[in-house]
C-alpha cells in the first residue's frame, strides 16, 4: 500500500520539480550522508554495537537528539534521561507541523510515511516552494533522500569506524546551517520577518550556555510577539494587510496559496 | 553498553516521542481552520526556529562558543546566499571557508 503511494509520489516529484531543486535536495542528502558517516562512527567508537545508531538513524531520523542520545548514554547517563533530552531537541517538529500547509505530509497510508520523514531539511525545502504541489514534491524528495541517506551514513561510518571520525576536519559542520540559511534567505528579504528571524536567533543564542539543548530554538518563538503585535493595530482599517507583510517575496507565500490548499485537499 | 534492555527502552521512547511530535503539530492544523494570517504566521514561527538553528548550530558547541572557522564560513555562506549565489556555491563555500580556516590555524 504504502510503496504503491510512495512510486506514485516519486513520479510526482519528478514530474513537478524543476531540476535545479532536485539538485539541491541531492546536495543537502549528501551532506546529510557525510555527518551520518561521522555520527555511525562516533557512536561505534563509543563503545555502541552497530545496531544501536543503525536501529536510531531509521526510527527515530532526526540527526542532533540521536548526537545527544548517544553522548549522554555513551558518558554514563540513563538512556531514559537521554530520550527525554532528545525529545526536548525534537520538540520543534511539533510547530513544524503546524507551519506545513495541510497535504504536503500525503494522506492516509503514505501520511504514516510523510509524518515520519519530517525533519529540518525537507520542512525548510517545502516552505521555500512557491505552491502546494511543489511544496509537497520539495519535501518528500528530501524526506526520502534524508531517509536513504542518514541511516546509509550511520551504517557505513559504524563499518569504517574511526577513520571517519573527524569530519570537522572538512568543514562538514558549517554545512548544515549553510543548507537552512540558503533556503530561508528568501523570506528574510522581508524586513519584518529578518527583525522577527534575528531577535529569535539572539534570543537563542543568549539561552543556549544556561538551557538544555533544544529548548533555545523554542524559545526563539517568543520574536513572533514582533510580528503579532505590528500588524494588529491596522487591522481594522486594512483588510488586504496580510498580503502587504510579504511585499517582494517572490510569491512564496502568495495570497493565493490558501485556496491551492483547500482545492487539493478536497481532491482524490 | 550497560544495560541493553534499558537502551532498548530510551530507543523507543525517543522514536515514539519524536513521532508523536511530528505527527501531532499536523493533526492540529488540520483540526482547526485558520485565517490566511495566522497560517502566514505559523510559517514565519518555522522562519524563526529555523533562523533560531542556523544560529545556534553556527556558533555554538555544547553550551559553548564553536570556534571562529564554522561560524565564519557559515557567515560566508549567509553574504552568497543574501546575493543569490547558487545553492551548491552556498553550501560548498561554507565547508571550504571553514576548513581552509581551521587548516591556517584558526580554531
Amino acid at each position: 500500500m504504502i510503496w504503491v503511494f510512495r512510486i506514485n509520489y516519486m513520479r510526482s516529484i519528478y514530474r513537478t520539480l524543476e531540476r535545479s531543486v532536485l539538485a539541491d535536495v541531492g546536495l543537502t542528502c549528501v551532506a546529510v550522508f557525510f555527518i551520518g558517516l561521522s555520527y555511525g562512527a562516533i557512536a561505534v567508537a563509543s563503545g555502541f554495537p552497530l545496531w544501536v545508531p543503525a536501529a536510531l538513524s531509521v526510527l527515530v531520523l532526526a540527526g542532533a537528539s540521536e548526537f545527544l542520545f548517544v553522548g549522554i548514554v555513551a558518558t554514563g547517563g540513563s538512556p531514559i534521561a537521554a530520550a527525554l533530552a532528545g525529545l526536548l531537541v525534537n520538540s520543534r517538529h511539533l510547530p513544524y507541523g503546524l507551519a506545513l500547509p495541510p497535504g504536503v505530509t500525503g494522506r492516509r497510508w503514505a501520511r504514516l510515511l510523510g509524518t515520519h520523514v519530517m525533519n529540518d531539511e525537507s520542512v525548510v525545502f517545502a516552505l521555500a516552494q512557491p505552491d502546494l504541489p511543489r511544496k509537497r514534491a520539495a519535501y518528500w524528495a528530501c524526506g526520502l533522500g534524508v531517509l536513504a541517506c542518514w541511516p546509509g551514513g550511520a551504517v557505513l561510518g559504524g563499518l569504517i569506524g574511526s577513520a571517519v571520525h573527524d569530519t570537522n576536519a572538512f568543514g562538514l559542520d558549517a554545512m548544515f546551517p549553510a543548507v537552512i540559511l540558503a533556503l530561508i534567505v528568501k523570506d528574510l528579504r522581508d524586513a519584518r520577518t529578518l527583525r522577527a528571524a534575528l531577535a529569535g536567533a539572539a534570543v537563542a543564542l543568549v539561552a543556549t550556555p544556561f538551557l538544555p539543548a533544544g529548548l533555545p530554538v523554542l524559545l526563539a518563538l517568543a520574536a513572533l510577539l514582533l510580528l503579532v503585535r505590528a500588524p494588529a493595530t491596522k487591522a481594522s482599517t486594512s483588510p488586504g494587510n496580510e498580503a502587504s507583510t510579504s511585499p517582494g517575496n517572490e510569491g512564496s507565500t502568495s495570497p493565493g496559496q490558501e485556496p491551492a490548499a483547500t482545492q487539493v485537499r478536497t481532491a482524490p | 553498553m550497560k544495560d541493553s534492555a534499558l537502551v532498548v527502552a530510551g530507543m523507543a521512547t525517543l522514536s515514539a516521542g519524536t513521532y508523536a511530535f511530528r505527527l501531532s503539530g499536523q493533526l492540529m492544523r488540520a483540526r482547526i481552520t485558520f485565517p490566511p494570517r495566522a497560517a502566514k504566521l505559523l510559517e514565519a514561527a518555522a522562519v524563526i526556529m529555523l533562523a533560531a538553528l542556523v544560529a545556534t548550530t553556527a556558533l555554538t558547541e555544547g553550551h559553548g562558543f564553536s570556534g571562529f572557522a564554522r561560524p565564519a564560513g557559515v557567515l560566508v555562506a549567509g553574504v552568497l546566499a543574501w546575493r543569490k549565489a547558487p545553492f551548491i556555491v552556498v553550501v560548498l563555500a561554507a565547508a571550504v571557508v571553514t576548513a581552509l580556516l581551521r587548516i591556517l590555524g584558526g580554531s
